[in-house]
């Protein structure tokens, strides 16, 4: 693997690799001395066109305590305020020996382009509606902690699922893994032909989370009411949202899942993101170990 | 000028032209003393072909393309004659514009360029433009294209005003609000890559309104690029119920589809954008019952610099002129889905009748506007030999059936065998 653009193209044993190796690093993260060696001389650049936080600072931290050389390169603060294109950035990039581009940006495609014109190797920290790879494989290893396998679990997604590159990738790899994925969200935020890629659709909010093994809130973003997708924030949360009672459906041992930042008492609320059964701060410590693996998967040839 | 050993409807025949008109065509004319012989070594002859939708990028635009290359593209695609949208910049709203444009084509002297005035001024959407002043200085129809009338009113206004002067009213169907930020169909492709998607009904709900229009009014609208099913029906309805009204497609839109914007090949973005299979085999019914009237390529030349982008921001459009009748002849002749007389009729003799300007026919008299195709040709699409200045294609690599060999414009050879024949300038 020289790129990591999408799990749409990653095999399921690329996957299971990344897990057995996840573990490994993780076993490392939780030691006190944080360090590796393994990226010793080697440069990351994560090159960011949208804010982030814990995407960008789980990335920079898995690449410091592997010993990479670290650049952070914000769209407000490049050249990309002057004008400069995508490829003239990755170009620079280049001249400048990066071995890695972790690249977070608000268009669909913009990982693809980059790699198709790069040396680096590119990783897709989130382009646009698209794909956020290393989100679903932070998402699977959390999974694969609790279950040890992915064969015949439920993973209820529920929430904006249009505008959500982490829904998607987290079907492409549900589906590779055996496991079933079974959307909800409002009509206006679930797009057309999700079916086709391996998901299933629920009807209800009920129909989704009944006997899960996973239930996984998506983030809702406020703009979106003003773009007419639905009406208030109170309206979504009471038909929308996941709560106890909700929770209550899921299968006895299901899990809670978010991949951040979420907005109490929205999309999830505050009694289940502090509940027992919630992942949401492991899934943090799980993005780390993950995106270890992944740099050392890359950078190894 | 003599054109020895052509194919004409069927037969070995040879054609003089005399004064850029056809003279005679008999099974064998004697070549005089001195006489321009061109044989056509038994390749087929047809009427040359008409393009009532392409953008030449002149004036303003000419990093992307101008009159000169256009035109030189147009001749090598077969096309004696061309109608150029007016979004150009500034765009073309008024007389001194359009004669530029006039001026600057019988300059190139290549192919007829028929300017397309703009509906309203500015293109804005709110004032109609000097329709009259600019069908006085040589445009053969009106169009907002790429930036549609959205509102009704106005477009209820056009209509009327044009059909005094008698100049076709050409109307991009697109509801912008439904389509924005949209950039390929919206379906499984549209999931699959994150791309937001345009809706079939962002077209569907304008060929409805300029329908019903057309149909109130008792007027005639000429649709721009249809690309759904659901728009193809609802042409085939109301022309069965008597609406005057005419309907383009575009090669891409039944050599192509949806699944080809996977990759994120910006060459594949257009609008309409391709659609789904289903929509492809409904536009190619559309074009064998005559629900669709006219093959165009909507010619959008862009600079590499438009396209070597993120896909959301690459700019729409493909370079059509000089593989639109490969296409056409490879997936509608070829596979026998239409004859290739009905094809000179969607390429040539329809869109020429929807602008009323003249074209040529294969007989005695007709002006002397032919293409000599080799329809046995099998050749792969280079687009770095386009002529065109526009290389954004999704077919570049594509081997295609039929190749135009020779286009004669009004009795004189303008492109022949790969070259343009005389210094354009």
């Amino acid at each position: 693997m020289k790129h990591l653009l999408g799990l749409k193209d990653v095999s399921r044993d690329e996957i299971m690799e990344i897990m057995q190796t996840a573990s490994k690093m993780k076993a490392l993260l939780l030691r006190d001395e944080k360090k590796l060696n393994d990226l010793e001389g080697k440069t990351v650049v994560t090159l960011f066109y949208e804010n982030s936080t814990r995407t960008r600072v789980s990335f920079e931290l898995a690449a410091k305590y592997m010993s990479a050389s670290t650049v952070h390169v914000a769209s407000a603060s490049s050249s990309v305020q002057k004008g400069e294109t995508l490829l003239d950035t990755g170009r620079t990039l280049d001249v400048m020996r990066t071995d890695v581009i972790v690249m977070r940006h608000p268009m669909a495609g913009a990982p693809h382009l980059l790699s198709q014109h790069v040396k680096a190797s590119v990783i897709n920290a989130g382009d646009g509606m698209n794909e956020h790879p290393t989100q679903a494989l932070l998402d699977l290893f959390t999974l694969y902690e609790k279950y040890g396998s992915f064969e015949g679990l439920k993973v209820a997604i529920v929430g904006d699922i249009a505008h959500s590159r982490v829904a998607k990738s987290n079907v492409f790899g549900l589906n590779k893994l055996g496991a079933q994925a079974v959307l909800f969200a409002p009509k206006t935020l679930m797009p057309p032909c999700f079916e086709q890629l391996g998901a299933k659709v629920a009807a209800s909010r009920e129909e989704a989370i009944s006997g899960a093994d996973a239930v996984m809130g998506l983030r809702i973003q406020l703009e979106r009411q003003k773009g007419g997708l639905f009406p208030s924030l109170g309206e979504y949360a009471r038909f929308y949202g996941v709560g106890e009672e909700q929770m209550k459906l899921a299968a006895p041992h299901a899990i809670l899942m978010h991949p951040g930042p979420v907005n109490r008492g929205v999309e999830l609320s505050s009694q289940v993101i502090d509940a027992e059964y919630s992942k949401i701060d492991e899934q943090v410590l799980n993005g780390v170990a993950v995106r270890m693996a992944l740099l050392y998967l890359l950078t190894r040839n | 000028m003599l054109i020895k050993n052509a194919m004409v409807q069927g037969k070995q025949a040879d054609v003089r032209i005399e004064k850029g008109v056809i003279a005679e065509i008999a099974p064998a004319i004697k070549e005089l003393t001195g006489e321009e012989v061109l044989d056509a070594c038994g390749k087929t002859l047809l009427p040359a072909f008409v393009d009532m939708h392409v953008h030449l990028r002149d004036p303003g635009l000419t990093y992307k393309e101008d009159i000169a290359s256009g035109s030189r593209a147009a001749v090598a695609g077969g096309f004696s004659a061309v109608a150029c949208m007016p979004n150009t910049s500034p765009v073309n709203d008024c007389a001194a514009i359009t004669s530029y444009i006039k001026m600057r084509g019988k300059e190139v002297g290549l192919t007829k360029v028929y300017p397309v005035g703009c509906i309203s001024k500015g293109m804005k959407g709110e004032e109609l433009a000097g329709i009259g002043g600019m069908q006085a200085a040589g445009a053969v129809a009106v169009s907002d294209d790429g930036k549609p009338v959205e509102n009704a009113n106005l477009m209820r206004h056009a209509m009327e005003y044009a059909s005094d002067f008698d100049m076709p009213v050409l109307s991009h169907c697109e509801d912008k609000p439904l389509a924005e930020g949209g950039s390929v169909n919206e379906g499984y492709y549209s999931t699959l890559t994150g791309l937001k998607g345009i809706p079939a009904a962002s077209e569907e709900v304008m060929v409805a309104r300029e329908i019903l229009l057309a149909q109130t009014l008792g007027l005639s609208v000429h649709l721009c690029h249809i690309s759904t099913k659901g728009s193809v029906e609802l042409i085939r309805h109301a022309k069965a119920q008597g609406v005057r009204v005419t309907a383009e497609t575009c090669p891409h839109y039944f050599a192509a589809d949806d699944s080809w914007v996977e990759g994120f090949d910006t060459n594949t973005k257009m609008n309409p954008p391709l659609r789904s299979k289903e929509d492809v085999a409904a536009i190619i019914r559309g074009i064998q019952d005559g629900t669709i009237d006219a093959i165009v390529t909507d010619h959008a030349p862009h600079h590499q610099d438009d396209k070597l982008v993120e896909y959301h921001l690459a700019a729409f459009g493909i370079s059509g002129l000089e593989t639109s009748f490969a296409l056409c002849y490879t997936y509608l002749v070829k596979t026998g889905l239409i004859t290739l007389e009905r094809l000179s009729e969607l390429m040539t003799k329809n869109p020429a009748e929807i602008l009323r300007i003249p074209y040529g026919r294969l007989e005695a008299g007709a002006v002397a506007d032919l293409v000599l195709i080799d329809e046995s040709a099998e050749w792969q699409v280079d687009k770095n030999a386009f002529f065109s200045k526009g290389k954004n294609t999704p077919f570049h690599g594509k081997t295609l059936t039929g190749k135009v060999y020779a286009t004669v414009v009004e009795g004189e050879i303008k492109y022949q065998n790969g070259k343009i024949t005389e210094g354009a300038k």
